[in-house]
């Protein structure tokens, strides 16, 4: 991580905006639900007086119960900032308490507060350069496919490789966008592998992201600008492969979720 | 601090989980509790070798007083058991550590008091973050290597990491190397990114302006 060079070059206006207002709760209303995969919904939002945001920034998302009771989460924002709504995609986990109802019980018309943008290092930019070089499991993909959709719109052509790892072909989550996105040749390469089980006639990736997969999608000597997203084992396991393959740390760029099973 | 008062909508059909009394008194405004422990970092996980390891205090520029890692474990130890908020919003309740506090480790490095008003911790891979030094002080603050009595994990901040548990999780800076104690307060790396400069749960300071 260049990160000491990103604290030492805090620009003023950073420090400036702790004395500046409080970010405010914004009432979001649903305008469509779009089926991603059996599991994984994106919620378009109609978010008034929306201030913009960076690919790969994320929201929190507060609901609120009948009787007042209020849950708060984050989830990573999954339209390019040129859209003219904000898309959350959002994957029901099974004992979730939030994600079970975003993800299967809202409906156009619905409302919640949301509030945002928030974070400004797990992000890609023009200014950031490339090549780019995107790793994902799972819903992992959604700040990265912001990612790509932003370069799409901005029409880049820096090159971006982007890895993501699914358990089958039913669960990679924008697959029609993601076809479209490779079929613009614009410098985009995108390598599928699937863990669980893979299409008749597949000669792609049928494993979990290791060594030789990474070593494959990009060398390290094209320098590029990393960012991974996933399940912590996938994260840690890829961060780590990187770093062994080549890749300079102040490069890799990370964002994890889900429990670490121990802590031994 | 303008506040605009509004009324929450209702999400049409949500209720949320069944909650227990204890646990929402013990829960900081906006957090939920989990019985995992999420990893959050911002880059690969540090290996650091523990021969090479060393733990540093500095007041400014000059270095105070230095540990290698023997020499860290032989100084006295403190277990606390305490609940830990994360700003993602998760928060655990009733985790285990055991380590150095920094009350123990001025005292081993022979100050009486803290240095400077302010404390910004250096670690393994860059990343800083900054506290007021009353808050690492009078047993609020630990250089944690345990946890659950098991060596810290390399995710979680392994071989040793800051534990300032009344402050968002961000604060307990894993991989922990140098403690500067500064005498004006700068911005460590969450801060510099639009995250708050104290970051008390209980007044949900989470990002600048709150």
């Amino acid at each position: 991580m260049a990160i000491r060079g990103e604290s030492n070059a805090t620009p003023a206006t950073d420090v400036g905006a702790s004395s500046s207002s409080r970010m405010p709760w914004r009432v979001a209303e649903v305008t469509t639900v779009i089926e991603e995969t059996p599991r994984v919904r994106t919620l378009v939002l109609r978010v008034p007086d929306w201030p913009g945001h960076m690919a790969g920034q994320h929201v929190d998302v507060r609901l609120t119960g009948e009787d007042g009771y209020q849950a708060q989460r984050s989830y990573s924002i999954a339209s390019a900032p040129e859209a003219s709504r904000v898309m959350l995609t959002i994957e029901r986990l099974e004992d979730g308490e939030v994600s079970p109802y975003l993800a299967a019980e809202v409906r156009a018309g619905d409302r919640f507060e949301l509030r945002g943008p928030i974070g400004r290092y797990f992000v890609w930019t023009a200014a950031v350069g490339g090549p780019l070089f995107l790793i994902a499991g799972g819903s992992g993909i959604v700040p990265l496919m912001a990612m790509l959709r932003h370069r799409a719109a901005i029409k880049s052509t820096v090159p971006a490789y982007f890895l993501y790892s699914s358990r089958t072909v039913e669960d990679i989550i924008y697959r029609g966008e993601l076809d479209r996105l490779a079929a613009l040749r614009d410098g985009l390469t995108i390598y599928h592998t699937f863990t669980r089980q893979q299409p008749e006639g597949w000669t792609g990736g049928a494993r979990r992201i290791d060594r030789a997969m990474l070593a494959d999608a990009c060398p390290p000597r094209e320098r590029p600008r990393i960012f991974i997203c996933g399940p912590t084992s996938l994260v840690e396991t890829a961060a780590a492969l990187l770093l062994d393959l080549g890749h300079e740390r102040g490069l890799i760029k990370t964002e994890r979720f889900g429990p670490t099973g121990t802590m031994t | 601090m303008a506040a605009i008062m509004t009324v929450p909508p209702v999400s049409r059909g949500f209720r949320g989980r069944t909650r227990s009394g204890d646990a929402s008194n013990r829960l900081p405004p906006g957090q939920h509790v989990t019985t995992d422990f999420p990893v959050l970092s911002a880059g690969p996980t540090p290996q650091p070798h523990l021969e090479t390891w060393r733990l540093s205090l500095h007041h400014g520029d000059s270095m105070l007083a230095e540990w290698s890692w023997k020499e860290f474990e032989a100084l006295p130890q403190s277990v606390v058991t305490v609940d830990i908020h994360c700003v993602t919003s998760w928060s655990k309740l009733g985790t285990t550590w055991q380590g150095v506090t920094i009350d123990a480790l001025l005292e081993a490095a022979g100050l009486s008091d803290p240095p400077a008003p302010f404390v910004l911790i250096h670690c393994d891979g860059g990343y800083t973050t900054n506290l007021p030094a009353e808050d690492v002080l009078g047993g609020k603050a630990m250089v944690a290597t345990r946890y659950d009595e098991e060596q810290l994990a390399p995710e979680h901040g392994g071989p040793a990491r800051l534990l300032v548990p009344h402050l968002y999780f961000w604060k307990s800076a894993k991989w922990a190397r140098r403690l500067q104690f500064i005498e004006d307060d700068e911005p460590g790396f969450w801060e510099s990114l639009g995250y708050h400069m104290y970051g008390d749960p209980w007044r949900e300071q989470r990002y600048s302006g709150d």
